[in-house]
């Protein structure tokens, strides 16, 4: 017996109804909250990081709409994931790698990372990080080569924060090798970051000056110059890290459009921040509870990762106990390769590992059904 | 001001459309020339046919006789003759025998009132044998023949009586209406399905989006001075669920596979506690309820007492038919309603709504890739996590989708509500559920 439809009336199941908000319209909203910082990345590295930015946007989007076209699915390049996967890789990539590196990052987020293990939604790890970890150990000397910033004054050296720290604590212990006390005795001298920062000569703009010389003077402080310049932006980095405060403004957004919830970056932010303050200072041998926070907060891509990378809904946790979990092991594992591994970053290594760790996450943390006690 | 109760987790807010339909007095739907009666209207098994074509009925006579212990007595809604008995589909998918009755004759108890009895004096086994004879069933759509809800065992206990004045599925009016329009009667219905069931204490929910309902309910009780309470709660959908209004009010859980009696509560629908007050009170069988019919498609939306049987395509007409060609007919609420393809079907005892999208509202689901945003899992009012359950039904593993709760989904259809890349999740726990079970029966 067939049923009737004389009218020809829409006939699915229920729900009738939705709410509205489609997954393309998530990938473009959060392309839109990484704008700001990205102009600001142009602006303050020059024309050159433009062109990487839209070479590894162009480099993705080409991959998938070619691999859509040879495996007979439809296109999905409106669906916005691919350009965000790029825009992504642009970011964390240094302003002025040469372009084929670029590109090869590119191909490998989208063709291995993304298209191997099925498209959207099948990847086990962030297909942005993927690619720039990919071509990290490939070309270890363009990627860890920087541009200083030509908003700040000329300087001696260009590096990173973060590496040039790193990579002035290891001349320290060299040269206190032969006797642990004067090593200690230096380090205690150099009493953190940002003065071991300022000794190096890492340049500092005259607004961040005019700016802590002010709060300074007026409110009796004693904050070290160079805090601004973190926070705003003006340091050595990848493109779309520098930039404190408009990947922040960026979040809010993303936070108002209820797209990413607390868990993951407040659980991240917050272990790492925690493990900073107590064992940060003993590097500079100042006892627990002394380190610096804002310094490793506000430099690096913690807060690019935090907020826009280990915030990707395809590779974190599906329940809130689970972005808790993966959050806090992303902090803890940042916190042990910033201070312990021969990398001076290590934000992007610590999500990846913990994608790795999102189905082992989600199965201990099944929610509890209404009505059952315990897990099934 | 007090935070207003809700359920824990989960829910979803969906417009809620109510404006169309809610300050609409219930009036009568016009008669019906013939009336199509199914003899499934109820959960459980189907009445037994007790006439055949040719037969004279009159008015609220027994034309389908309960069977078994879940199933419900069903009654001619008008006087006539039995043209023929057919065989046909309902929307909700269910094969159903149906009474086919031709209007004749006079209508010897509409109209008349009747003297009310004196049901005081009745002792609770026969006021619950006079809900059981008069068919009357859940009208808040779940159709579960009421007697059987209200036979509590020997020996235990009910602590509550919970009054479902919800109405939490967007678009429907019905219950609204009859709250503010029957407050007493619906009063004294609670009055005797209190002494039926004797609960410690009565609970009447009603969400606050009928602020109205709530303030003259209240007055109303106060007025009697009853020992009832209303308790308003925040608008969230699926909050007129029994076991997540029982979980809002009193924060107990139904366990997974139970009832409400195994944790000493009834749970009853406002309109099913009038019907029961017109059965008790008057005696009068279950052949009418309030239809709201309404959508953005309809021209005049409004809240129609309607005979059973009565063709859904009369009640259309009555509210001056579509101001714009409809793109989808829904039987029921938006959340769980069943589309209707055809409009010469009857209403049935569970049919709350008619409502009628047009093609901005109507929605298709693309199924798209899931991103495991998590939306779903963060819906689920019962825990569940729909994108992982979906992925076993997709698959056909049902026996994995078991052991993750399929049946303690109640297809509230909250995760497909939510869900941005439109995978049709309910639908597919509905049709897992169905596989499930046959690969059981076998």
């Amino acid at each position: 017996m067939k049923m009737d439809n004389p009218q020809g009336y829409l006939t699915t199941i229920s729900p009738h109804l939705r709410e509205g908000t489609r997954t393309p319209h998530i990938m473009w909203i959060v392309t839109l909250c990484l704008l700001p910082a990205a102009i600001w990345g142009v602006y303050i590295f020059g024309l050159g990081s433009l062109l990487v930015l839209t070479i590894c946007i162009a480099a993705s989007v080409a991959t998938e709409f070619i691999i859509n076209q040879l495996t007979g699915r439809k296109q999905t390049i409106s669906d916005g994931s691919a350009v965000l996967t790029g825009l992504l890789i642009g970011f964390n990539l240094p302003p002025q790698l040469p372009l084929y590196i670029a590109v090869i990052a590119s191909v490998f987020a989208i063709a291995i990372v993304k298209y191997a293990f099925g498209g959207l939604g099948s990847n086990w790890m962030n297909p942005a990080l993927a690619g720039r970890v990919f071509v990290l150990f490939s070309f270890s000397g363009p990627m860890s080569t920087w541009l200083m910033p030509h908003t700040l004054p000329d300087a001696v050296s260009s590096a990173t924060p973060l590496g040039a720290v790193k990579s002035g604590l290891q001349g320290v212990a060299v040269t206190f090798s032969n006797s642990a006390e004067a090593l200690a005795q230096k380090l205690h001298e150099l009493k953190g970051p940002m003065h071991f920062l300022a000794t190096k000569g890492y340049p500092v703009s005259g607004f961040d000056q005019s700016l802590t010389d002010w709060l300074n003077s007026t409110f009796g402080l004693s904050i070290h110059k160079g805090y601004f310049d973190l926070f705003v932006g003006n340091m050595g980095g990848s493109i779309g890290e520098v930039s404190v405060l408009l990947l922040l403004l960026g979040t809010i957004y993303l936070f108002y459009r209820k797209i990413i919830s607390w868990h993951i970056p407040v659980s991240y932010l917050g272990c790492f921040a925690f493990l900073v303050w107590i064992f940060g200072g003993l590097r500079f041998d100042q006892g627990l509870f002394s380190g610096d926070v804002l310094f490793h907060l506000f430099s690096g891509g913690i807060m690019l990762g935090s907020f826009y990378m280990a915030t990707d809904m395809v590779t974190s946790p599906l329940t809130r106990k689970g972005m808790i979990i993966f959050g806090v092991g992303a902090g803890m594992l940042t916190y042990l390769i910033r201070f312990f591994g021969s990398l001076p970053e290590g934000v992007s290594l610590s999500i990846i590992i913990m994608n790795m760790a999102v189905p082992l996450i989600d199965r201990y943390t099944k929610p509890v059904i209404f009505g059952t006690t315990k897990k099934e | 001001m007090q935070e207003l109760k809700t359920f824990p987790k989960g829910g979803v807010h969906p417009l809620g459309y109510k404006k169309l339909s809610c300050n609409e007095k219930i009036k009568n739907a016009p008669l019906p020339a013939e009336a199509s009666i199914p003899m499934s209207q109820h959960i459980g098994k189907p009445a037994e046919c007790i006439v055949k074509p040719g037969d004279e009925v009159r008015e609220g006579m027994l034309i389908g006789r309960s069977q078994g212990f879940v199933s419900a007595n069903i009654h001619s809604p008008i006087p006539g003759v039995v043209k023929e008995i057919k065989t046909y589909f309902l929307p909700n998918g269910i094969k159903t025998q149906a009474v086919v009755i031709e209007l004749q004759g006079e209508f010897d108890r509409s109209g008349k009132g009747g003297k009310p009895s004196e049901w005081r004096k009745l002792d609770k086994k026969r006021l619950n044998e006079m809900i059981a004879e008069n068919g009357i069933v859940g009208l808040g759509g779940a159709t579960f023949p009421t007697h059987v809800k209200y036979m509590v065992k020997e020996g235990s206990s009910i602590d509550y009586l919970i009054i479902n004045g919800v109405e939490c599925e967007p678009f429907l009016t019905a219950d609204h209406r009859l709250m503010l329009e029957k407050s007493d009667e619906i009063l004294e219905g609670i009055e005797i399905v209190q002494k039926i069931v004797s609960a410690k204490e009565v609970l009447i929910g009603i969400e606050m989006n009928k602020p109205d309902a709530v303030q003259v309910i209240q007055e109303r009780i106060h007025k009697k001075s009853l020992p009832f309470r209303v308790v308003p709660l925040q608008v969230k959908y699926p909050q007129g669920d029994e076991k997540m209004l029982i979980k809002a009010l009193i924060d107990r859980e139904v366990p997974s596979g139970g009832l409400p009696l195994d944790i000493g509560t009834v749970v009853s629908n406002v309109g099913t506690i009038f019907a029961v007050f017109e059965a008790v009170v008057y005696g009068k069988p279950l052949i009418e309820r309030v239809v709201t019919v309404t959508g953005p498609a309809i021209a005049r939306p409004a809240n129609l007492k309607t005979r059973i049987g009565t063709k859904i395509a009369d009640l259309i007409e009555e509210c001056g038919g579509f101001k714009e060609p409809p793109q989808k007919l829904i039987v029921g609420g938006p959340m769980m309603g069943f589309a209707l393809a055809d409009p010469d079907l009857p209403v049935t005892k569970g049919v709350s709504g008619i409502i009628a999208l047009d093609a901005k509202k109507s929605t298709v689901f693309r199924n798209l890739p899931c991103i495991r945003c998590a939306r779903c899992v963060d819906a689920c009012p019962w825990n569940l996590t729909p994108t992982v359950l979906y992925k076993f039904i997709e698959h056909g593993e049902y026996e994995e989708a078991l052991a993750r709760g399929l049946m303690d989904c109640k297809e509230c259809g909250c995760c497909a509500y939510v869900c941005p890349s439109e995978i049709p999740l309910v639908q597919g726990f509905k049709l897992g559920k169905h596989m499930a079970r046959k690969m059981k029966g076998k």
